[in-house]
């Protein structure tokens, strides 16, 4: 039942690291994928599509990501379709992630100055040709520093996967604790290994804004 | 290419007539009327709060008028069918702010659009990137990035990029307006090569000494509507008192 913390348990954090370390980059291709659809939709000249996406991200901001979590892990299979942790948290996560990044991308589309869009209308680019060669390049300078900022939350939001079952790293420190009873230092390892994923992250934010304070000058005066 | 039906003689470029647009509350063109014969250069003057840009702008249908007629280059402007592709391919406008895409070279800037919108193919682009930016003083700048030339470099870049669509006419929204005045000279010099070249030309403008030079026709602006209309000689002889007022601070 006992017994001292021994490579064994390290290697199980190791692997519930890895974990956590996959189910971010599965969060952040597909929650990627569906925000950029959502902020296109944001700036639609279409009003139906712009008020169903603003509805989306309404949606998903007021619900949190740990019930997001059940509704997709114990919600779905009393309706037919049975879930594995993996696919319930992947789920979940993108279906959050891209609310808040579509929200990010949709502000730094909007933040390009609106004489950079009259500009590219003056020389009669298509709509599609304005978005993809004038506004879009811009947007992703502006965008990048709080994206990657928003990649911390990311990170850590994967622990809530340890409520579906899904042994991530947090999970993976509470079935080691519950063998050898020492809450403090398997849980103050977790932190760390949590710390050290995103630090790394967060001062990339910093130093990328930095940069871009630095580039943003380049921008017209409006 | 004009609708003969109606009558419009081929001649104006550019027709305004009876031109009404309100910002909500505001009333800013109360009934504009002028027009803009081919070959020919109209400098729009006025004070801040005239209507002068809203009236350029509308030309370009950057704003909708709530009434009136606007035709340029056989487009109905004011036609809800227009198609605003073609016709911004036959206007150029260059704006206060120059506009130039911060993310590309000033050979890319200029290639884009003739690339995209007219299909051409790069090479062919990148030879007439070379040619406007010569006709602005600016061959040696095709690698660069706006943010490294002067406000007045990239005014003329802005100016080559409008040029390479080879627009019918082109539209001047106080372009040396952000500038020095050491370096108004160098666009405004560009603007007088371009009208002796024979290109039709609306510009609003402060500048009344070079409205005075360039100018065939002279429209003053006064409260939304056309006060005054004639050649750049009646700058020398105002006969309202509002010209005159406007005329003698001006200078």
């Amino acid at each position: 039942m006992n017994g001292s913390l021994n490579a064994n348990h390290l290697l199980f954090l190791g692997q519930g690291a890895l974990w956590t370390v996959g189910l971010s980059l599965i969060a952040l291709i597909g929650g990627g994928a569906v925000g950029f659809l959502v902020a296109l939709c944001r700036v639609s000249g279409v009003r139906a599509v712009r008020v169903a996406s603003s509805a989306y991200v309404q949606l998903i901001q007021g619900t949190p990501l740990l019930v997001i979590m059940f509704l997709t892990f114990f919600g779905l299979p009393p309706l037919g379709f049975s879930v594995s942790p993996l696919a319930a948290a992947g789920a979940s996560l993108t279906i959050y992630v891209g609310a808040y990044l579509g929200e990010i991308w949709r502000g730094a589309i909007q933040s390009v100055p609106r004489p950079q869009w009259e500009a590219a209308e003056g020389l009669a680019l298509s709509r599609t040709q304005r978005m993809a060669k004038v506004i879009l390049p811009q947007a992703v300078r502006i965008a990048t520093p709080p994206t990657v900022g928003f990649m911390v939350q990311i990170v850590k939001n994967t622990s809530l996967a340890s409520v579906v079952g899904f042994v991530e790293l947090a999970r993976a420190g509470q079935i080691i604790n519950n063998s050898l009873f020492e809450p403090f230092l398997i849980y103050a390892i977790v932190a760390v290994v949590y710390f050290a994923l995103c630090f790394p992250l967060s001062r990339l934010s910093q130093r990328l804004e930095r940069r871009g304070a630095r580039g943003r000058t380049t921008l017209m005066p409006a | 290419m004009l609708n003969q039906a109606t009558g419009t003689p081929p001649d104006p470029v550019v027709t305004l007539r009876d031109v009404h647009k309100s910002f909500g509350p505001l009333k800013v063109l109360e009934g504009v009327s002028f027009e803009v014969p081919r070959g020919t250069v109209t400098a729009i003057i006025g004070r801040s709060g005239s209507g002068k840009s809203t009236a350029l702008r509308c030309i370009d249908r950057f704003e909708t008028i709530d009434r009136g007629e606007i035709r340029v280059c056989g487009h109905r402007v004011d036609a809800p069918g227009l198609d605003l592709r073609r016709l911004r391919q036959d206007v150029g406008i260059v704006f206060q702010s120059y506009n130039l895409f911060p993310h590309l070279t000033i050979e890319q800037n200029i290639t884009l659009a003739p690339t995209a919108v007219k299909g051409m193919p790069r090479a062919e682009a990148r030879a007439l990137a070379a040619e406007v930016l010569a006709q602005v003083g600016l061959g040696d700048k095709l690698q660069a990035y706006p943010e490294q030339l002067s406000g007045g470099q990239q005014q003329r870049a802005a100016i080559a990029r409008s040029l390479a669509m080879r627009p019918k006419v082109m539209l001047f929204d106080e372009v040396t307006s952000a500038l020095d005045p050491e370096l108004t000279g160098e666009v405004l010099k560009v603007i007088e090569v371009l009208a002796a070249s024979g290109m039709t030309m609306v510009m609003v403008t402060h500048e009344m000494g070079f409205a005075r030079g360039i100018a065939d026709e002279v429209v003053f602006m006064h409260r939304g509507r056309v006060h005054e209309r004639g050649p750049a000689a009646m700058l020398e002889a105002p006969t309202t008192p509002e010209l005159r007022q406007f005329v003698g601070s001006g200078l």
